[in-house]
């Protein structure tokens, strides 16, 4: 096990290097720059222009450029956003909790009603069940975020008025952030009704980021368990007189658990994707608007600092998703 | 069924705690933006000033609510020497600074902070000219003030006089804008000491109408009424920006009644929030101009009588409707109708292809073919700059001009329509700083501003003496009387289609009284009050 977790973590140096130069290369393809776009129409003079570059030290050579990022980022330091002059680093975890919760909120949805519903399909092939379900998962799979969301607000929160429109918390609260998790957080303030105001707030946004996991969890899980149902070993269980329920549950589960395991570690970077179309429709305060700002200014920093946490941040996560993987099949981890 | 009833009970509950909390007077708007930082000079945004300048400074001179016309603010008075060289103010006596959770204040506004504000921008080797990594005093900049000022002394501590380097009628309209907002001298000396200058971008100190209190990013501004304000406590005890980026959610939340202001709506969703009995929506034509700069260095666009063909081939009407859904109104002069000087007795160059046609036929010019830039951004002067762009190719096509339409990345667009041997006419605006015509003819048509905010990279001499004279005379009626007559040589000259002014909305709850529309853009709560 142990030689297994020092082969994936050799993976992780390269991607590491190659994250932070395609990091560093994105946001500097792209036409035009921070303070073009900082000046606008009132436009700057090419002297101002090269003073300011001068100033942002965006006029050295590019390799050198990327050295000093690369070394800062190995020592934590990110640079300071050109728009807000804070440290990346400190803006980016202001942030994250925000889209953390959300996420973890959005995966179990996504797990408690995925598993189940592509169990139930499975166990009932060709059903009308089995159809609606997957129909629905196709539906879920194909439906654009954006549309989606607004869909969901008009009708819960402007005709039904259930739920708050955006935000995490009412307003009427306020208390100072000690983890950043609004659910924790809101429990910690001791303010009655702080707790269900938080939690009503993350009913909407949670729906729509775990929507698509969601349908791919449900088809993936109907798969898997299509196939393991199939093997003799079921067959076995089943002529050996165990109940349906337990041939399912206990047997045929767990090994079709493996490649939906994985399915829902790849679906963090889905997540991470969609948090930036579901924080810009619910106003909620996480990485995924700060980016989408960051690299609408060119602000260098903040875009090349972002990408590389949420790289490493999806590279840790697949890293524990291979670790599980090697758990719950032994065989994974004893390959040389 | 028992959870759905939990969760609908537990719904329910929050929201009657929620109403019954409501006891202070809380005002919310749902602000489309997150400030970039609490000190308004390092920036150049109207998001930023809206959370920063606006309610929590004052300048010496103020805009007075719903004009661009320019008010006592800090300085009770001032006067100007005959050259126009210097600017001499009184200041107001017992105004005081916020007392917030971080900061007291030991004593009241006087000259050192007028003079903090300005040399920390003017002197590169003022401690506070570089008081975070990479600042850049952008608006102080392009308003040329490091030029324009000489110096900013202290008279007494009640009498600040600013020194100039040339006359410039302008000064006062500058002096009102968001760059000039007044910090306070001893809170910078306080965080110096305690070596966090940072924080004067973070945890700001007014003079203003409302105290900061806290913001978390990206998500809520808290303000709280400023008890000593000089002009009176505030109607409303709290001031919330709760940050919606997206318009149709900003639309659902005001229908909703999470906030009582929201501005820029969808123009689809105007009529939809006119209709909800709950809201009111105010209008307002804003300071902005939208046109199609010809590039006047190129022929056969070096010729007016071309420009002029070419303005008379577009059907303004028809773009109103189609690219600005009635939120705009037909643009003939280079400034708005809000701004003091405009000529309303210009005559436009109506719709008219056949005429277009034959006047581009004596000008000698044949199977034209050209470009048309369409910036790849929505600007409040221009909602969808592709959409336009193929409405005039299409009138152009009806006089056999034939159009290319082009884009470029908006960094890429500004830069590259500056250039004085540009191919094709560019659609751009501008709206305006300072309410000071000067701001547009000055900037957007001066001789000076050529390969640079002159797109159309014109330089009339009759023109420019006229904008130049102006900048020199301190007398307004003799200044009116100079913008005048610039904008008939505009329209003379054609160097531009002007296209259009937008109108502005803003919708609200009906429970909201007091407010008043900015000409300039921004959004002011002071004097603004709320139905229990």
């Amino acid at each position: 096990m142990f030689a297994f977790l020092l082969r994936r973590i050799g993976l992780i140096i390269p991607t590491f290097i190659g994250v932070t130069i395609a990091a560093f290369a994105f946001v500097r393809v792209l036409p035009g720059d921070p303070v073009l776009l900082m000046a606008g129409e009132r436009g700057v003079t090419p002297e101002r222009h090269a003073a300011l570059m001068k100033q942002f030290g965006f006029d050295r050579p590019i390799y050198e450029q990327y050295f000093d990022y690369f070394f800062s980022a190995l020592q934590g330091d990110l640079g300071s956003s050109l728009v807000t002059k804070k440290p990346v680093w400190d803006e980016f975890f202001t942030l994250f909790p925000a889209t953390l919760e959300l996420s973890i909120c959005a995966i179990i949805f996504a797990v408690f009603i995925g598993v189940p519903a592509g169990i139930y399909a499975a166990t009932r092939r060709g059903s009308w069940p089995d159809q609606t379900i997957m129909g629905t998962a196709l539906v879920g799979y194909s439906m654009p975020i954006f549309w989606w969301g607004l869909l969901l607000i008009i009708l819960f929160s402007g005709i039904l008025g259930w739920t708050p429109v955006s935000g995490r918390i009412s307003l009427l609260y306020f208390f100072k952030p000690v983890t950043g998790f609004m659910l924790i957080d809101s429990l910690l303030s001791g303010q009655k009704g702080a707790f269900s105001s938080a939690v009503s707030h993350l009913i909407l946004p949670t729906i729509v980021l775990g929507t698509i996991p969601l349908a791919v969890v449900a088809r993936q899980t109907r798969s898997a368990m299509l196939e393991v149902l199939s093997e003799d070993y079921v067959r076995t269980a089943r002529a050996k007189g165990m109940s349906p329920m337990r041939v399912v549950g206990v047997h045929a589960l767990r090994n079709a658990m493996i490649p939906v395991i994985t399915t829902i570690g790849l679906q963090v970077g889905v997540l991470l994707a969609g948090a930036i179309l579901t924080e810009t429709i619910f106003s909620w305060p996480g990485i995924g608007k700060w980016m989408v700002d960051s690299i609408f200014r060119r602000d260098y920093p903040s875009v090349q600092g972002g990408l590389l946490m949420i790289a490493v941040i999806v590279m840790t996560v697949n890293l524990i998703v291979d670790l599980l993987y090697g758990l719950v099949n032994p065989r994974i981890r004893h390959v040389r | 069924m028992t959870k759905m009833k939990l969760l609908l009970a537990t719904l329910l509950g929050a929201t009657m705690l929620a109403s019954g909390a409501a006891q202070s007077k809380t005002l919310v708007y749902c602000s489309e933006g997150s400030p970039e930082g609490f000190d308004p000079a390092p920036f150049t945004a109207g998001t930023t000033f809206d959370a920063s300048s606006k309610p929590l400074y004052n300048r010496l001179v103020e805009f007075k609510r719903g004009t661009s016309e320019v008010m006592p603010g800090l300085a009770e008075s001032w006067e100007v020497s005959s050259d126009g060289l210097e600017y001499t103010f009184k200041l107001r006596k017992g105004v005081k600074f916020q007392t917030t959770d971080f900061f007291t204040p030991s004593r009241d506004f006087n000259a050192d902070d007028v003079v903090f504000s300005f040399e920390r921008q003017l002197k590169k080797d003022h401690p506070w000219n570089q008081y975070t990594a990479g600042i850049a005093w952008e608006y102080f900049d392009g308003m040329s003030m490091p030029d324009l000022l000489k110096s900013v002394e202290k008279v007494d501590d009640n009498t600040v006089k600013f020194v100039l380097n040339r006359p410039e009628a302008p000064m006062i309209a500058n002096l009102a804008m968001d760059f000039a907002s007044i910090m306070s001298a001893e809170y910078a000396a306080k965080l110096e000491a305690d070596g966090k200058k940072e924080l004067l971008n973070q945890q700001p100190v007014g003079t203003g109408p409302f105290k900061f209190v806290a913001y978390q990013k990206d998500a809520v501004i808290r303000y709280a009424a400023h008890e000593g304000y000089w002009a009176g406590k505030q109607p409303i005890d709290d001031l919330v920006f709760a940050i919606t980026t997206d318009a149709s959610v900003r639309q659902q939340k005001l229908k909703a009644g999470e906030c009582h202001v929201a501005p820029y709506p969808n123009p689809a969703d105007l009529a939809d929030l006119k209709a909800d009995a709950n809201l009111q929506v105010m209008e307002q034509e804003g300071l902005n101009v939208g046109y199609l700069a010809y590039n006047s260095l190129v022929a056969p666009f070096d010729k007016p009588e071309v420009r002029k063909a070419l303005n008379m081939a577009i059907n303004k009407q028809s773009i109103l409707d189609a690219v600005f859904q009635g939120a705009g109104k037909e643009a003939k002069n280079p400034i708005p109708p809000t701004m003091w000087s405009y000529n309303d007795a210009v005559q436009d160059d109506g719709y008219d292809p056949e005429a277009a046609k034959k006047m581009l036929e004596a000008a000698g010019v044949k199977d034209l073919k050209m470009k048309i830039w369409a910036m790849p951004v929505q600007r409040p002067y221009n909602p969808n700059a592709r959409r336009m762009a193929e409405l005039i190719q299409s009138d152009f096509s009806k006089i056999g001009v034939g159009v290319e339409i082009v884009s470029y990345e908006w960094g890429e667009y500004l830069k590259l329509s500056k250039e004085k041997d540009r191919d094709g006419a560019v659609l751009l605006g501008w709206t305006g700083d300072n309410g000071d015509p000067d701001n547009f003819l000055a900037v957007l048509l001066g001789c000076d501003a050529v390969g640079g905010s002159n797109r159309a990279q014109w330089c009339n001499k009759d023109f420019e003496a006229l904008v130049q004279k102006a900048k020199t005379v301190s007398d307004k009626a003799e200044r009116t009387k100079l913008y005048e007559d610039a904008q008939v040589v505009f329209k003379r000259e054609a160097p531009w289609a002007t296209i259009a002014h937008s109108v502005v909305f803003m919708p609200m709850s009906k429970k909201v009284s007091g407010y008043v529309m900015d000409p300039l853009g921004g959004h002011w709560f002071d004097g603004v009050d709320i139905a229990e």
